[in-house]
């Protein structure tokens, strides 16, 4: 178990270590979203911008017009949310090289409540040109998107969690930008999942291999741009797809498989999420099981579609 | 050394730009006329005087940068470019219509020579602080600029783009502030005041100026004092007339975002 911004702050001290354009930015949260590892080793690349996140992602900009690669991060709720103008203009717009690696991201935030927790902040990103949208499963698969992202040219919107996730890619990640992993494969059904619902797709997958229905999980930390293949090839090889995600059930994940299914291979999709609602205090636990986020839903989530796909 | 004639040259350069901004707004149909002739006197000493660029090589490294916060005085900005040969004059026909490389506001993946896009108000002084900060780390020689309209500074962002500059000690920042008093819906004292600016930026440990934004000599002196200010940014307020050049479009509000006729085009060269 690690959590995904942990693997974060771990990463970007590597990749600052290997390259000197390499900046980061806080917005006072320096300690919760793991900056403050980068902070410490290298002082004159890291910026504070204080309780201003509007003005740290225009800073961000401005490093990247200036030849950095600056990776951002405050609280996703913040950072959609508050600096979403800024991302849209001075960012996305301008397609400047610029990491948005917002922590904290879902309901597993947990007490603080529901105005911190990020419900829509992947239907905003995904919705702006130019933008790339990512939202690791796990600790492996986090520290090998940061890199490929590091690599990359162009604005990434990366959402990682507060909490500890179980690990799913347990020998590593090969990570690419716009590429899923099928995670364990089956015929009757397919979990598409992405972030730390991944690991509750394949408990469910499990536990329905027991009752004989055998559910493939494919796993997508990347939602934009988004593996369309694979997605399509599931659909046609499983006939029902069961989406999960630690997000609203609009625009996110749901919203981008159900579009790219429309248009090409339409099949009985469920969509696991929060039902258009924001969330509440509550530890980590108890909000997945209020909101239906736990393999047991999952599960009943895969008898309903098998019902519509008869 | 600033001789007579230096300033005498950038006067000229002033005039023929402000009758290039009036063609393109003409042409365009659409556009921001107001904004464009206050600031114009400042843009034309940062490029024809001030910066050290480049634009056969608008991507070199070691250059100066300006970034036009106040992106709808855009007209301006693409006047200096096109006269510094950043593309053809011809070009500047073009502005605002479809497939065209000047945009209603400035975009960097379009035009040579923009440093930035802008046009959502404050947003282009927070990537000034960036490109300030980049250049501490990259090119120390580097100087970036920056100019704001009065109107833009009620944005809450410019505030903390200031806050930021100040705590980062960046004295390779030199912003202007073009105080035209005017916004689209009037005077920028009754839809809301900023005033005084002056002693606003200086309690945020900024070094402060005050100029006529139309005095050639004025504005150059003042960037001479920018450049030796050390641990601070330096803002230059400068003081000026919205639709500065053209009795009639001069002090109005209402010229803030309309082109000027053909009728109102012939007349205003004739004053020019």
């Amino acid at each position: 178990m690690i959590a995904t911004r942990d693997a974060y702050g771990k990463t970007l001290v590597e990749l600052g270590r290997e390259n000197t354009r390499i900046v980061a930015l806080d917005a006072d949260l320096s300690g919760s979203t793991k900056t403050a590892q980068f902070a410490k080793e290298f002082p004159e690349r890291f910026f504070n911008a204080g309780i201003a996140e509007a003005n740290m992602v225009g800073m961000a900009a401005g490093l990247a017009a200036g030849g950095m690669i600056p990776f951002a991060s405050t609280f996703a709720v913040f950072a959609a949310g508050r600096a979403f103008e800024q991302i849209r203009q001075s960012v996305a717009y301008a397609k400047l090289n610029v990491k948005i690696v917002a922590t904290h991201g879902g309901i597993t935030v947990g007490e603080d409540g529901g105005s911190h927790q990020s419900v829509e902040d992947l239907a905003i990103m995904r919705a702006l040109p130019h933008m790339t949208v990512l939202c690791p499963a796990d600790g492996p698969e986090t520290e090998a998107a940061i890199r490929a992202v590091a690599k990359y040219d162009g604005p990434v919107y990366v959402r990682l969690g507060r909490s500890k996730v179980p690990v799913v890619f347990e020998n590593g990640c090969d990570f690419t930008i716009g590429k899923g992993h099928v995670l364990r494969d089956g015929t009757d059904l397919t979990f598409i999942t992405t972030g730390l619902m991944t690991a509750q797709a394949l408990e469910a997958a499990a536990i329905l291999a027991e009752g004989g229905v055998q559910a493939r999980v494919l796993h997508l930390g990347s939602i934009k741009p988004l593996d369309t293949d694979l997605v399509i090839k599931a659909a046609r090889e499983t006939g029902a797809v069961v989406t999960a995600e630690e997000h609203s059930v609009i625009g996110g994940l749901a919203g981008a498989v159900c579009e790219a299914l429309c248009e090409s291979h339409p099949v009985p999709v469920e969509r696991v999420g929060l039902r258009d609602v924001f969330g509440q205090s509550g530890t980590a636990e108890e909000l997945l099981a209020h909101y239906g986020l736990t393999p047991a839903h999952l599960v009943e989530a895969a008898q309903r579609v098998l019902q519509k796909k008869a | 050394m600033l001789t007579d004639q230096t300033v005498q040259e950038l006067e000229r350069t002033a005039r023929d730009l402000r009758v290039e901004i009036l063609k393109m707004l003409n042409s365009a149909k659409s556009g921001h006329t107001g904004g464009s002739l206050s600031a114009i006197d400042v843009l034309t000493v940062l490029f024809f005087h001030k910066m050290r660029h480049d634009p056969s090589n608008p991507t070199w490294e070691d250059r100066d940068r300006f970034v036009l916060s106040k992106g709808h005085a855009a007209p301006a900005l693409y006047a200096c470019l096109a006269e510094a040969g950043y593309f053809s004059r011809d070009d500047l026909k073009g502005l605002r219509r479809l497939g065209s490389h000047l945009q209603g506001h400035p975009d960097m993946n379009k035009t040579p020579g923009v440093e930035v896009c802008t046009g959502s108000l404050a947003q282009g002084f927070s990537q000034a602080v960036g490109l300030a900060l980049a250049a501490r780390l990259r090119k120390p020689d580097s100087r970036i600029y920056c100019l704001l309209g009065d109107g833009e500074v009620q944005e809450g962002q410019v505030w903390e783009a200031a806050m930021a500059a100040a705590h980062y000690k960046l004295d390779n920042l030199c912003v202007f502030v073009d105080q035209n008093g005017l916004q689209i819906d009037g005077e920028v004292a009754k839809v809301m005041n900023v005033g005084p600016l002056g002693p606003k930026f200086l309690a945020f440990n900024w070094h402060v100026l005050e100029v006529d934004g139309h005095d050639v000599r004025a504005i150059c002196l003042a960037l001479a004092d920018a450049e030796k200010t050390k641990d601070r940014p330096t803002m230059i307020i400068a003081r000026t007339v919205k639709g500065k050049g053209v009795s009639f479009f001069e002090h109005k509000a209402s010229y803030h975002g309309v082109p000027p006729s053909d009728t109102e085009l012939a007349e205003a060269l004739k004053q020019l």
